[in-house]
């Protein structure tokens, strides 16, 4: 009980905090409008390309456009942990009696929140582009986005902890997300690379989320890659809240 | 808390923290031993990296101690951190309030979080707003405060859940003469209302002025403890400063080896010299520099300071080490 009030509490600030700064509502919005039609339009002449998945370009890069949305959405959030740090706010929540785990999924949870809202605009937006997908799939895909978000959230918060510096935060979750997203087979399918290059992704937990979001958006709800993506991101959703909740947990000076 | 006996604020034993880096092992705690007594004014007293913060961070359930014991608001540090947490308040040199949002906001939002209602926390901001005198920045971002408004509702942070031992780290440093005195003047209203407030400071003035009993740390130790009064009266004597026309050496020289000395040392350029008698010093050491052939420059005759204490204990001033 006392956990789930105090993560609402936690959400409730943050959440607050958010809608009162009107700049990122709008790059929120924003920002998956640019992705359909800065980006897209190259897909049409791609999609006779040997080794380009059935579907439709749509129906192959949304999937992959969202599952970024949840790595880069999330993948920034540590530097307002960092400026917090700074400020001394976590360590005055710390000395209150607010659950650990509550300082960490409350925040966390509201960064799910907006990437949520952006993937429901991107795919309301690429309806009319010629994407189809049930609202089954839409609900399945949403929740595999919302592991995706969370996992990459907590782990942000934890690397924000422990470094506690903007100079070295940048650059271990920059050079980390990069190859991650770029072995998963979010911008170009994977079928399309050589087997070196395939066996590598194989390593990676985000190409079995995106793999898992095509074939919900090619109708296939009961395909196995939809249950193994979404418990494999379950999984290393659960490991890393617990990572940082004892992060948070533990002194942070 | 046992019938007609009031259980001590704080009590420590040998309380340690080593923080360890790849490089070496630093001992910030040696081992503190600590009596707050419940409703006094408590200063901790030390210059920079003494180790007045760490211990204060330990009290506070912030930094897992690396050794000892200690008991909290009538509760085992190690065993209960939740339970002192409720009853205790934390304001951090820091402060803890995020510039980008509104002190009202900051206030509500920590009354929610020690479980109090929507409205019940809304009523309880609005009476720290006006009992702190925020009214005119309460509904303002944090980053448009003066100094003095921002400690005051750093502080008021600390007071929404009527704490019974309220910890305030260097409350005063930084703040202009004006805003000072009104942060001291919140302390002694909690301090009336029966709060038992633990603060550390480096200015001696504040020490002297604020607290019933202070405790002077140095080197990650207790030093000294006691009230002010006890702890100068522990200096007997008078201490005489005077200054010399060519190097003060010269002076100390010459009166150093004298009966009536029992301490001297160079303070910044003056000679410092603890007598038992300033009365009978004072005339002697005329003589004495007369003799010598040292014009004297100034002569001070006082009672003995904090920052007596402070050099008899450590044999550095605090003014020295605190620049």
């Amino acid at each position: 009980m006392k956990l789930l009030r105090d993560t609402w509490l936690v959400f409730g600030r943050y959440f607050w905090i958010f809608i009162h700064n009107p700049a990122w509502v709008v790059i929120g919005v924003v920002q998956p409008l640019l992705y359909l039609i800065l980006f897209a339009p190259l897909l049409k002449t791609i999609q006779s390309a040997p080794g380009f998945p059935k579907g439709g370009a749509y129906n192959v890069f949304v999937p992959g456009l969202l599952v970024q949305l949840g790595l880069f959405g999330a993948a920034g959030v540590g530097f307002s942990l960092i400026a917090e740090l700074r400020m001394g706010v976590i360590e005055r929540l710390r000395v209150t009696s607010v659950c650990r785990i509550a300082l960490l999924l409350g925040r966390a949870l509201r960064d799910v929140m907006s990437i949520l809202v952006q993937s429901l605009i991107l795919i309301l937006l690429a309806l009319p582009f010629g994407l189809s997908i049930n609202v089954i799939g839409v609900v399945v895909v949403l929740a595999l986005i919302a592991l995706i978000g969370l996992l990459t959230a907590s782990v942000a918060y934890t690397v924000a902890l422990w470094t506690r510096s903007e100079n070295s935060y940048a650059p271990i979750i920059f050079t980390a997300t990069l190859p991650i997203l770029l072995l998963s087979g979010v911008l170009l399918p994977l079928t399309l690379a050589p087997q070196w290059l395939r066996n590598i992704a194989a390593a990676n937990p985000l190409s079995y989320a995106v793999d898992a979001a095509r074939a919900v958006f090619l109708a296939h709800l009961g395909d196995p890659s939809v249950v193994k993506g979404v418990a494999i991101m379950a999984v290393l959703c659960f490991i890393s809240i617990v990572i940082g909740a004892r992060a948070f947990g533990r002194a942070v000076a | 808390m046992g019938v007609g006996v009031v259980e001590a604020a704080i009590e420590t034993h040998g309380l340690r923290r080593v923080f360890k880096t790849r490089k070496q092992v630093v001992e910030a705690v040696v081992g503190v031993d600590l009596t707050v007594r419940t409703g006094e004014i408590f200063g901790f007293l030390g210059p920079n990296g003494a180790g007045k913060t760490t211990t204060l961070r330990m009290l506070a359930t912030l930094l897992p101690p690396s050794g000892g014991k200690a008991r909290v608001a009538g509760c085992d540090l190690l065993t209960q951190p939740d339970r002192v947490r409720k009853r205790i308040g934390y304001v951090s040199q820091a402060g803890g309030s995020d510039y980008e949002v509104n002190g009202r906001f900051e206030l509500t939002f920590q009354c929610r979080l020690y479980g109090m209602t929507r409205d019940a926390a809304a009523k309880r901001a609005a009476e720290i707003i006006e009992m702190l005198e925020l009214e005119i920045c309460a509904d303002r971002p944090v980053k448009t405060y003066s100094g003095g408004q921002k400690r005051r509702l750093d502080i008021g942070l600390g007071l929404v859940h009527n704490p019974q031992l309220l910890f305030l780290d260097e409350p005063t440093t930084g703040l202009d003469p004006q805003s000072r005195a009104r942060v001291w003047d919140e302390v002694r209203r909690m301090h009336d209302r029966g709060t038992t407030v633990f603060l550390t400071t480096h200015y001696l003035d504040e020490a002297d002025a604020l607290c019933d009993r202070i405790a002077i740390i140095d080197y990650g130790k207790i030093v000294a403890e006691g009230t002010p009064e006890e702890l100068k009266r522990a200096v007997s004597g008078d201490v005489v400063t005077l200054t010399v026309a060519g190097p003060a050496k010269a002076a100390l020289d010459v009166l150093e080896g004298q009966a009536y000395v029992r301490e001297a040392s160079i303070e910044e350029g003056s000679v410092r010299l603890y007598v038992d008698r300033g009365e009978v010093a004072m005339p002697a050491i005329l003589r004495q520099l007369d003799a010598a052939g040292l014009q004297l420059l100034t002569i001070g005759l006082h009672r003995p300071s904090l920052d007596d204490v402070f050099l008899r204990k450590t044999g550095r001033s605090l003014r020295e080490v605190a620049a």
